[in-house]
């Protein structure tokens, strides 16, 4: 047989749980790749969902929820310095607007306690408008200093970054179709680029999990899809909202819709929760856009909503056993990092702990001597000095070159998210990784020139490049040659 | 005689006429406010015409599209022919505004030319 | 740091118009500052005609208007322009740094500056449009640069939302180029573009055209397959039963103009409601002394012949500020819009003693036929002019001369006739 690749582990989705497990068995003495079926890494659950680094108090005792979350949650404040991670460590509040909840709180601060949450505490409502002044309905919260807000692409793309500067492999354009099993155990993943024989597998393929964990026989959980749609506002819009991360008091179902500030400054309201059959509707509802608007206003009674600029929604992956799905299957050499919804992305580097501890049961793992765990230094235009932006440009004039005039993205950032290790090959795969066209105007002005930097990099044409998966080609051709 | 409404579009007041005719002939014009509007109103019932704007492929440009303009306006049911043909009309940089690209379109006496120097 | 008497921040037709202006009356160190590969603005895409007629006597093209506002400045050594350069900032002390892949990060020293940086389109997020976001979603005007300029297509079946003059001129712009242009869906009950434009852009060409309908939803996961339109009531809400679906590939959107003052905004400059631009004075001062606004960055105009007339005024003033010869000001005057006018611009008078001429851009709320415009002092009417026509897509304009500014005192008021 004539294999695509061959392996020791394949790692399934390249969203920020699959790219921090790669990051974590590049740890290690073995070969791995990551495969990905979109053209990019961090375009599924990962590119719509409230970033926030929970602190974690929320998830059940002893739940790998309550584990990975408080255990990642540690792990980012170090994974920030070395991989250069936008990381904002406001705290967050969980805010009671009557005296049912203000009981509430009690009980999750108590939960917060056990799972192990340093700092947790009940402030009055003074306490609350004097660290969020237009929370003007709370009369008190559960304040959780170790809460932050991250940049979730910006998280993945590093995580798969230092795992490729560590000898890893990422693989995009490939779509897994199946397996091949020699005595029930997988030894052949088939992707659409062709068979990669492999010793293991990592199934971290979020909404899809089920699915690809069917295609190996482990049919032990079900994934369903549940959206979460959300308003964006302008960062102009941010003093008449909120500074950090703002919840209401949860539900059985969801965290509830929260009042967000982001790592760049845009506020965002949202997520509601409905589960939905399928798994490929990402699109945003009047009814979910009222619901979530009602649902802010609670907390934030004069939205700004003549800042709005975008609205979009995600699809989390809720497993029916209600607890994240991580380790050994009962397919030998199959894994599972499945069900991975909130608190995911705070989670992921520990979930990518636990499950290359798991593999280390099956495999003998020897670290290697010579890990790098550091991605080279690099600050975003907007926030250099001047000396910095000075330097950049007699460096490379090309960041003298305002593209996104929204965000004050250069030519010069676009054109090396192209060309870095697991570069750009789309124009929302530059939006991720440089912000062009995230701003106020939502690519008005440079999404045109971003497509035209795309094709002259890739060496394609311009109506060749996508907006992000296949036949989302933005432009035709005016004349044929 | 019959009346006809209509909206004139020499400038942007866009006056609103009403131009009487007589057997398809043209007979009198109202509520233009100037000698255009009844100019425009009298060939828009017998032989409505349009000024043309499109592109021309420019090479050794700073763009790869030079605009035009028809130096006068062409028969509205012609446009399409021109604009055709214009699709098929490559220059070479440098052009001056106003220099004539095609030069009587489609023999219906009207010159293309360039929009702006290049 | 180098000195200049007037440093304008955008070099579309209002920034060369004050440019030329500030030259004409005296000012001799001006910098142009483009962030575009070259001057013009975004006239160079607008390659339709119709530009001119008011300012250059002379019905134009947009690269053509553009043309002749560059040759009037472009063989002055006393005015300097640069194109690839990117403003960061303005402060209140009028320091304008910026970028470019030449110079660098630099900062220059205006004794005025002049903002003119223009407006951006309202994108479909404004809106909230329901859906997914495939590709094929443009604004009108990113359309037209890349069909105009770039050599490419949007699309090729396509949806207008917004029957604004650049979504009239796009209807017209892609019939030409050989798409098919499905419909254009207006919420208002009437076009908000001008009436030229209905004629040679939709009727020429059998585009439908639905008012009173807006766009429920957009169809598509990666690349728009149709639109979900429904008719709206007087609210502008959508009608449960009316919706219909229209296939196409493209939707292009005309949504409205936002003026861009982020600049403005940060260097402290005091915005004005409704206009979404610099509060400004008839000199075209804002808030901030020696900071000048004019064109799309103060109101969003109708007609480029305004922008131009505007910024020549702030040209005249920022030069005779830079040359020490502006005439105190003794009397300020506040200017409320009232009775049917939803904007006017200035909003404050600031008149020397012997007063002003005052130029008054004005638009109404809703359209009108045969109203009267009044400017009231108290219970005085100043002036009066007779409109046949007014629409809030037309600007109205009204020249007060210095003679009357001078029987101005605290406040005027500037509306329309009340009839019956």
């Amino acid at each position: 047989m004539n294999f695509f690749k061959e392996t020791d582990v394949v790692v399934i989705g390249g969203g920020i749980v699959g790219t921090a497990i790669l990051r974590e068995l590049s740890k290690y003495k073995l070969r791995c790749l990551l495969v990905e079926k979109e053209p990019d890494v961090s375009t599924g659950t990962t590119k719509a969902n409230s970033a926030v680094c929970h602190a974690g108090f929320d998830a059940p005792t002893g739940s790998w929820k309550q584990k990975t979350n408080v255990r990642g949650n540690e792990l980012y404040h170090r994974l920030q310095e070395e991989l250069n991670l936008d990381i904002k460590w406001t705290g967050s509040l969980v805010v009671a607007t009557s005296e049912e909840e203000v009981q509430q709180l009690q009980v999750l601060l108590e939960r917060g306690k056990a799972n192990g949450v340093p700092g947790l505490q009940i402030i009055t409502k003074e306490e609350v408008l004097e660290k969020e002044p237009n929370l003007t309905t709370a009369l008190a919260a559960l304040w959780a200093p170790t809460a932050g807000v991250v940049w979730p692409f910006g998280c993945a793309v590093a995580f798969a970054q230092c795992a490729v500067q560590n000898g890893a492999e990422v693989i995009c354009d490939c779509a897994v179709t199946g397996f091949v099993k020699e005595n029930n155990a997988v030894t052949v993943v088939n992707t659409t680029k062709g068979p990669i024989r492999a010793k293991c597998v990592i199934n971290a393929a979020g909404i899809y999990a089920e699915e690809i964990a069917k295609l190996a026989g482990d049919d032990s959980f079900t994934i369903t899809a549940r959206k979460g749609e959300y308003i964006l506002f302008d960062k102009t819009a941010a003093s008449s909202l909120v500074y950090g991360v703002v919840f209401p008091c949860p539900t059985e179902k969801s965290k509830g819709i929260l009042v967000c500030t982001t790592t760049h400054g845009n506020t965002f309201i949202g997520p509601n929760a409905n589960e939905q059959f399928s798994k490929e509707d990402t699109s945003v509802t009047s009814a979910g856009m009222d619901e979530i608007i009602a649902g802010a206003r609670k907390l934030v009674p004069n939205l700004p909503m003549g800042a709005c600029i975008t609205e979009f929604a995600g699809l989390r992956a809720a497993s029916d056993t209600g607890d994240f799905i991580l380790g050994a299957s009962k397919v030998p050499g199959f894994f599972n990092a499945a069900g991975i919804q909130s608190p995911g992305i705070a989670a992921a580097p520990a979930i990518a702990e636990v499950v290359v501890e798991a593999i280390g049961k099956e495999m003998y793992l020897r670290k290697k001597d010579n890990w790098n765990g550091r991605l080279p230094k690099k600050t975003a235009f907007n926030r250099m000095t001047g000396a910095e932006k000075q330097k950049a440009i007699q460096d490379n004039s090309l960041y003298g070159r305002v593209i996104c005039r929204c965000e004050t993205v250069t030519e010069g950032e676009i054109v090396d998210a192209i060309r870095q290790p697991v570069g750009a090959r789309t124009v929302d795969g530059v939006k991720r990784r440089t912000r062009a066209g995230m701003g106020r105007c939502q690519g008005g002005f440079c999404g045109p020139r971003v497509t035209q930097i795309l094709a002259r990099e890739l060496g394609i044409p311009v109506e060749k490049v996508l907006k992000e998966r296949p036949g989302s080609e933005l432009y035709f051709k005016k004349f044929e040659e | 005689m019959e009346t006809k409404t209509m909206n004139c579009i020499m400038c942007p007041m866009g006056c609103e006429m009403t131009v009487t005719l007589e057997n398809g002939k043209f007979v009198s014009v109202t509520g233009n406010s100037c000698p255009r509007g009844a100019k425009y109103a009298e060939t828009e019932v017998t032989d409505p015409r349009r000024m043309l704007t499109t592109t021309v492929r420019i090479k050794g440009g700073l763009l790869p599209l030079l605009p035009v303009v028809s130096a006068d306006v062409l028969p509205k049911g012609r446009i399409a022919d021109c604009v055709a043909y214009l699709r098929n009309v490559t220059v070479e940089a440098p052009v001056k505004a106003g220099e004539i690209i095609v030069h009587d379109i489609l023999g219906l006496g009207v010159d293309i030319v360039a929009s702006r120097e290049m | 740091m180098k000195l200049y008497d007037i440093v304008i921040v955008g070099g579309g037709p209002a920034g060369l118009s004050a440019a030329y202006s500030a030259y004409q009356n005296g000012a001799r160190q001006i910098l142009v500052m483009e962030r575009d590969r070259e001057m013009g603005g975004i006239l160079q895409q607008c390659i339709h005609n119709g530009f001119g007629l008011h300012h250059f006597k002379e019905e134009l093209t947009g690269p053509g208007y553009a043309g002749r506002c560059i040759a009037l400045i472009k063989d002055l050594p006393e005015i300097e322009t640069m194109t690839d350069t990117m403003v960061l900032s303005v402060t209140k002390d009028k320091l304008v740094t910026a970028v470019n892949p030449e110079k660098g990060l630099f900062t220059v020293q205006g004794k005025t500056v002049i903002l003119t940086m223009g407006c951006r389109e309202r994108t479909r997020g404004a809106i909230r449009t329901a859906g997914e976001r495939p590709a094929g979603i443009f604004t009108a005007g990113a359309a037209q640069r890349m069909v105009n300029m770039e050599g490419y297509l949007p699309g090729k079946k396509i949806v207008i939302l917004g029957s604004g003059d650049i979504g009239l001129i796009m209807a017209r712009r892609m019939s030409l180029e050989g798409c098919k242009v499905q419909a254009v869906c207006e919420i208002c009950p009437y076009s908000n573009g001008l009436t030229r434009n209905m004629v040679q852009c939709l009727y020429d060409f059998d585009i439908p055209l639905y008012l009173s309908h807006t766009i429920l939803k957009i169809k598509g996961k990666d690349r728009v397959e149709g639109v979900t339109v429904a008719k709206v009531d007087e609210k502008m809400c959508p009608i449960p039963g009316t919706e219909f679906d229209i296939a196409c590939d493209t939707l292009l959107l005309s949504v409205g103009l936002i003026p861009e003052n982020e600049l403005s905004m940060a260097a402290g400059v005091e915005m004005a409601p409704f206009t979404n631009g610099p509060r400004v004075d008839q000199r075209r001062q804002t808030n901030l002394p020696g900071i000048y606004a004019a064109g799309n960055v103060v109101h969003v105009h109708d007609l480029v012949d305004f922008v131009s007339d505007e910024a020549e005024i702030a040209g005249k003033f920022a030069a005779m500020e830079a040359a020490g010869t502006l005439l105190p000001a003794v009397n300020t005057v506040e200017v409320s819009a009232v009775n049917g006018i939803r904007t006017c611009v200035p909003q404050v008078l600031h008149l020397p003693e012997e007063g002003e001429p005052v130029r008054l851009f004005m638009r109404v709320g809703a359209p009108d036929r045969k109203v009267t415009l009044e400017v009231k002092c108290g219970d005085e009417v100043l002036m009066k002019k007779m409109l046949p026509v007014v629409k809030p897509s037309e600007m109205i304009t009204l020249d007060i001369p210095a003679g009357k500014t001078k029987l101005m005192h605290d406040k005027i008021e500037v509306g329309l006739q009340l009839k019956g």
